[in-house]
């Protein structure tokens, strides 16, 4: 049988930032799809470095808790985790699947996995939280989205993630509009009414964890409140339109399906969505059209 | 379904079967069986019809092959915690410690061994500050994922961003699991300790050393490679020893130049700097690169001697313990506040600075 390594970045200063990572292990261990399935950070312990020789299986999936593709899943993690003969997974920039590589410090074969934040059932994420923060599970008639993402002119495919999802929930036809904002780069955040015609707007952002970003800036730059500390109403009034703010899309506990989603397609063996809600509460994931 | 410890021990004895000083052989459907000085044939598959002496042997290989976990990290730590592995003791006296319970510590945690029916181990897990505390004053867990929000913060609610930092939180307890449980729970609260301890007994640990860690750094991190090894020195000294970390640091600055802080007396070892290390090099390397100057301003004997005892108390962390109205320390607030007024107008000591040459 197979581990599961769910690789994510941690903080040294917010002990939120961890969090998402070791509730979706445990999300996933219940399912029992894996020998066993482990969390390793950047910034905590147990640190990339150290992480595989926790994990007794000769075979590991090895899934990116990161939004994009960029420093941490081309640079840190193969360097980290000591991945021989990595050199880039031919993407272009959302399309990355998976590569067979084998550990120096121990050996074992890791499939290593495209980041959860670029997986095609992300887009089922996104408008589930939509969907959690209205309290409405048909969200979407007359109702405006904005997937808002970090975007950094250092890394290109950062924004293309947000533009990806925020393109194939489009698609859909579901919701009224849809847009990819950003806080460091144009289109901005902080500007969200004006790319709105409709008075509601859910604003989901598509971050690992909740933290500085999601929960003091996000807020105070769209207006929602002046002061993060004094919190803000959901749904918050800013001019004429009323913003449902989710936290991080991360925290959702579907995400936990996204990873698993993620070794599958690398090859493991895992059950099938529908048996895994019947026995685990865990509602898989439906990929909608593209 | 559990087997049985004899019928496994048939199906197992053929070839021989020779652990902690049981020999097994099955020859013609019979069970030979010998111990210290005695032997013995079973018919049987139960442990009914076998003499009292050979019970403990043979309830004891079925737990170690049978029951306990195999990987190798986590059986050669089970095997430390009752004392197995190195002065060995017979069987029956290692059953006679076990109904009592064996006790290791590991970092800050207390670990202890019970025997129970059939040669099972069960394990409490808990805080060496609790050992004198009656079970029934700590909050009791059973649910070994638990063990992540103890690990989490510290006795005042903290962040612990370093989980080998000496601040686990006490006043809780796992007062009964099993072996895999437990090293889930020992893993969660002390992520690598055990491999990395195997892997040193085993004399293959993979020690990284300082500057071949640095060499590794990209991005924000990249300029840690420039840390001269005095200031490493200091950096070790304050982040690394005992008071701050229980690891015990197996890394130099290269293998061939040993650093003189005191490595710690930690049960399992540090195989290279970690993440908060290596983020506090960044700043003392930015630091360092500034030169040394010369200033001069005023300050009473009993000022200076204020000062010291500031950076004393924020050095070994204090500042918390000492008391309001304490004016004997001088790191009291109000002792700190009237230093402040009475020298640093703008939060600033006022100086004459005299660059170097």
């Amino acid at each position: 049988m197979s581990g599961l390594v769910v690789a994510a970045h941690g903080s040294h200063l917010n002990p939120e930032s961890s969090r998402p990572a070791h509730e979706h292990a445990r999300r996933l261990r219940r399912i029992g799809a894996f020998e066993t399935v482990r969390t390793a950070f950047w910034k905590e312990e147990p640190h990339f470095r150290e992480a595989l020789r926790t994990v007794p299986s000769e075979g590991v999936y090895l899934v990116p808790l990161f939004i994009s593709e960029g420093y941490f899943t081309e640079q840190v993690i193969p360097r980290e985790f000591r991945l021989s003969g990595w050199s880039g997974w031919e993407s272009d920039g959302t399309s990355a699947e998976a590569v067979t590589l084998s550990a120096a410090d121990t050996g074992q074969t890791v499939q290593y996995c495209g980041p959860v934040g670029t997986h095609d059932a992300m887009s089922d994420v996104i408008v589930r939280r939509a969907e959690s923060v209205t309290g409405d599970p048909d969200v979407g008639d007359g109702v405006g989205l904005a997937v808002v993402g970090h975007g950094t002119e250092r890394n290109a495919n950062s924004a293309k993630a947000v533009e990806y999802h925020a393109e194939r929930i489009r698609r859909r036809d579901r919701f009224a509009e849809v847009q990819a904002l950003f806080m460091d780069e144009q289109p901005e955040v902080d500007d969200v009414t004006d790319f709105f015609e409709s008075d509601d707007i859910v604003v989901v952002p598509l971050f690992i964890a909740d933290g500085y970003h999601t929960q003091e800036d996000i807020p105070e730059d769209m207006g929602l409140t002046d002061d993060y500390r004094n919190g803000w109403e959901t749904p918050a009034r800013v001019g004429s339109h009323r913003i449902w703010y989710a936290g991080a899309v991360g925290t959702e506990p579907l995400l936990a399906d996204v990873i698993l989603e993620r070794a599958a397609d690398a090859g493991a063996d895992v059950p099938p969505a529908s048996e895994r809600e019947r026995d685990n509460g865990i509602a898989p994931a439906v990929t909608g059209p593209t | 379904m559990e087997r049985e410890p004899v019928a496994a021990l048939r199906e197992a004895a053929d070839p021989t079967v020779t652990f902690d000083g049981l020999t097994a052989s099955l020859a013609d459907g019979t069970l030979q069986v010998s111990i210290d000085g005695a032997e013995t044939a079973i018919d049987g598959t139960d442990l009914d019809g076998v003499p009292e002496a050979f019970v403990p042997y043979i309830t004891n290989w079925f737990y170690w092959q049978i029951l306990a976990p195999q990987r190798p990290p986590a059986y050669a730590f089970l095997r430390w915690l009752e004392g197995a592995s190195e002065d060995f003791e017979p069987v029956p006296e290692r059953y006679d410690a076990l109904e009592d319970g064996v006790t290791r510590t590991w970092g800050q945690l207390r670990i202890t061994t019970t025997r129970s029916e059939g040669g099972h181990r069960r394990y409490e897990l808990g805080h060496v500050a609790d050992e004198t505390t009656p079970l029934a004053d700590l909050d009791a867990h059973d649910d070994v994922a638990d063990a992540e929000e103890i690990a989490r913060f510290d006795e005042r609610g903290r962040y612990r961003p370093l989980k080998t930092a000496p601040t686990l939180p006490s006043g809780w307890v796992f007062p009964d699991l099993g072996p895999g449980d437990l090293l889930t729970a020992v893993s969660t609260l002390y992520p690598a300790t055990v491999e990395n301890w195997h892997r040193e007994r085993a004399g293959d640990l993979d020690v990284t050393h300082y500057r071949e860690a640095a060499e590794r750094q990209t991005g924000r991190y990249q300029s840690v490679a420039d840390l001269p090894v005095e200031a490493l020195e200091w950096a070790v000294e304050a982040c690394c020893v005992d008071s701050q970390c229980l690891k015990r640091r197996a890394w130099d600055e290269d293998s061939e130049t040993d650093l003189d802080v005191p490595r710690g007396d930690g049960a399992f070892p540090c195989r290279e700097p970690c993440s908060l290390f290596v983020a506090a090099a960044t700043e003392w390397t930015d630091q360092e690169r500034e030169a040394s100057r010369t200033y001069t301003f005023e300050l009473t004997p009993s000022e200076k001697a204020q000062l010291e005892a500031i950076i004393d108390a924020v050095a070994d962390g204090r500042t918390d313990a000492i008391r309001e109205a304490d004016l004997d320390e001088g790191a009291n607030r109000y002792r700190a506040r009237y230093l402040r007024a009475k020298r640093f107008a703008d939060g600033q000591l006022p100086t004459e600075t005299h660059d170097e040459e």
